[in-house]
């Protein structure tokens, strides 16, 4: 399968369905952490697994605890997308 | 002389109304909730009516990151919960978290997300399992996301003894009132309408299989037939007497009185137990028989169960001196959501001087009970007693008494 690139609109759409929103996700979350988001572990496990099987991807925990905002995730799963398409 | 403990907030999620005074409309007028199922299809069922509650659309009662994460039942729990705080007019920020717990009943879990997420694992597999469904098919998640939602630190937990949960709740959140905690947000609030929770339902084999709404749930009636599973339910926000009178509120009535017993072993030969434990509800209340203004039954619509249940309260009450009624049969049999919902109807009975009707039922004589039939009785209610039956030989009452 081809890996598509992943946008920061793929992962709103992605905590919409799997956690819902506490506050807007169409600000500029970018740089805002998820702890501000209302996203706790849990919420952030969920959509590492729907971000996973939409993507062939397996994301490890840590990437998902340790990314903290928006922005870093989106990169996060870039760069596991590209190493395994390498 | 111990601790008063007192109803100040009422919130209501029954197949026959949603919110409380919904719900008691409806009882007063003898309305019935039990309809086809429509959860799930049930057709291929030999059961298949249920009291759902209309009308709940969870968006509309909760915000979107709390729909994912929760059964059908924990949506009504936290409407329930939040309808009974502000009944109660208590405000979050008012309240030092510590003060305020969360006590609930459970019978099942949040059975229908959770069957959802085994059909996941076994036909797609792990990968497709819900994070949430970690606790949300738990016992005690109502408990949980109701202590979360409302920052409610306090002792909190949840009893599982089938239908006789919803008064054991009560009690569990009375003990803790009386050890020191200001307010519990109390009660049940149950349903698993969905083919893992239905045919776990009919293990028990005391489910009708009757097609009309009408007649499928006879309790003391000749054509007992066993009883139609519902959801719904109700959640109380309990207090001091004191508190409540320092704050002003509105107080609905006293939980005055508890008792619970377990049945001994089926073909011991000893004595079923339930006498004893409405004997032990009035005397916890400093209350003789003959002040108690009518008897909620348990009301399974099994005939032997039936029976025990008119004997004990002939023998504690003497045959046929105290009205007896069993609103549940607009709603069906609720599960751990029934003692909570039976009390509340006590509670309202007390504040508008009548007893709701047992819908549908032509009372058997031969049980030599009061049971208000067809239409409310006019009746100054100032004490009710409750009584709630869990399967495997749960015998719980609870007396509540109009305060002051």
């Amino acid at each position: 399968m081809t890996a598509k690139a992943f946008t920061l609109d793929d992962l709103r759409r992605i905590l919409r369905e799997g956690a819902g929103e506490d506050f807007d996700l169409d600000d500029d979350i970018d740089d805002v952490t998820f702890v501000d988001l209302g996203y706790e572990s849990l919420a952030l496990l969920e959509t590492g697994a729907r971000i996973g099987r939409e993507y062939g991807i397996e994301l490890e925990d840590e990437t998902l605890i340790d990314a903290e905002t928006p922005r870093r995730l989106v990169d996060a799963v870039n760069a596991q997308l590209l190493a395994t398409r390498a | 002389m111990s601790t008063s403990v007192v109803v100040t907030g009422l919130g209501v999620t029954a197949p026959n109304g949603l919110g409380t005074e919904a719900y008691w409309e409806a009882t007063r007028q003898g309305v019935s909730g039990i309809r086809p199922v429509g959860r799930f299809d049930a057709s291929q069922y030999p059961a298949r009516l249920a009291g759902e509650v209309p009308g709940f659309v969870a968006k509309e009662h909760l915000q979107s990151r709390l729909i994912p994460q929760t059964d059908h039942m924990t949506r009504l729990a936290l409407a329930a919960a939040d309808w009974a705080l502000a009944d109660a007019g208590i405000k979050q920020d008012e309240m030092a978290e510590f003060d305020a717990g969360v006590i609930t009943a459970a019978s099942s879990g949040g059975f229908e997300f959770g069957q959802r997420e085994l059909e996941n694992l076994w036909s797609k597999g792990s990968k497709y399992v819900s994070a949430y469904q970690s606790y949300a098919w738990f016992y005690a998640v109502n408990t949980g996301q109701i202590s979360i939602r409302h920052g409610m630190k306090g002792p909190s937990g949840v009893v599982v003894s089938d239908q006789a949960g919803g008064l054991d709740a009560l009690a569990q959140a009375r003990r803790q009132i009386r050890k020191g905690t200001t307010l519990v947000v109390s009660g049940g609030v149950d349903g698993s309408i969905c083919p893992w929770g239905w045919v776990a339902q009919m293990a028990a084999d005391r489910m009708s299989t009757a097609a009309d709404p009408g007649s499928a749930y006879l309790p003391f009636d000749r054509g007992a037939r066993g009883h139609v599973p519902g959801e719904g339910g109700a959640l109380l926000v309990l207090e001091t007497a004191e508190h409540a009178r320092e704050r002003g509120a509105e107080v609905y009535g006293e939980i005055a009185g508890y008792g619970a017993t377990t049945d001994p072993r089926p073909g011991s030969g000893r004595p079923l137990a339930l006498a004893r434990a409405l004997r032990l509800a009035l005397d916890d209340a400093g209350v003789g028989p003959d002040e108690v203004d009518v008897v909620f039954a348990d009301a399974a619509g099994v005939v032997d169960l039936d029976r025990a249940e008119a004997t004990a309260i002939n023998e504690v009450f003497g045959t046929g001196l105290v009205p007896v009624t069993a609103p549940k049969t607009m709603t069906g049999r609720l599960y751990s959501g029934a003692g909570s919902l039976d009390v509340t109807a006590a509670l309202l009975s007390i504040r508008d001087g009548l007893i709701p009707p047992t819908v549908n039922v032509t009372a058997d004589p031969a049980y030599g009970l009061d049971l208000v039939t067809g239409a409310p009785r006019a009746a100054a209610v100032r004490t009710a007693l409750v009584v709630a039956r869990g399967y495997g030989g749960f015998n719980s009452a609870l007396l509540v008494r109009a305060a002051g």
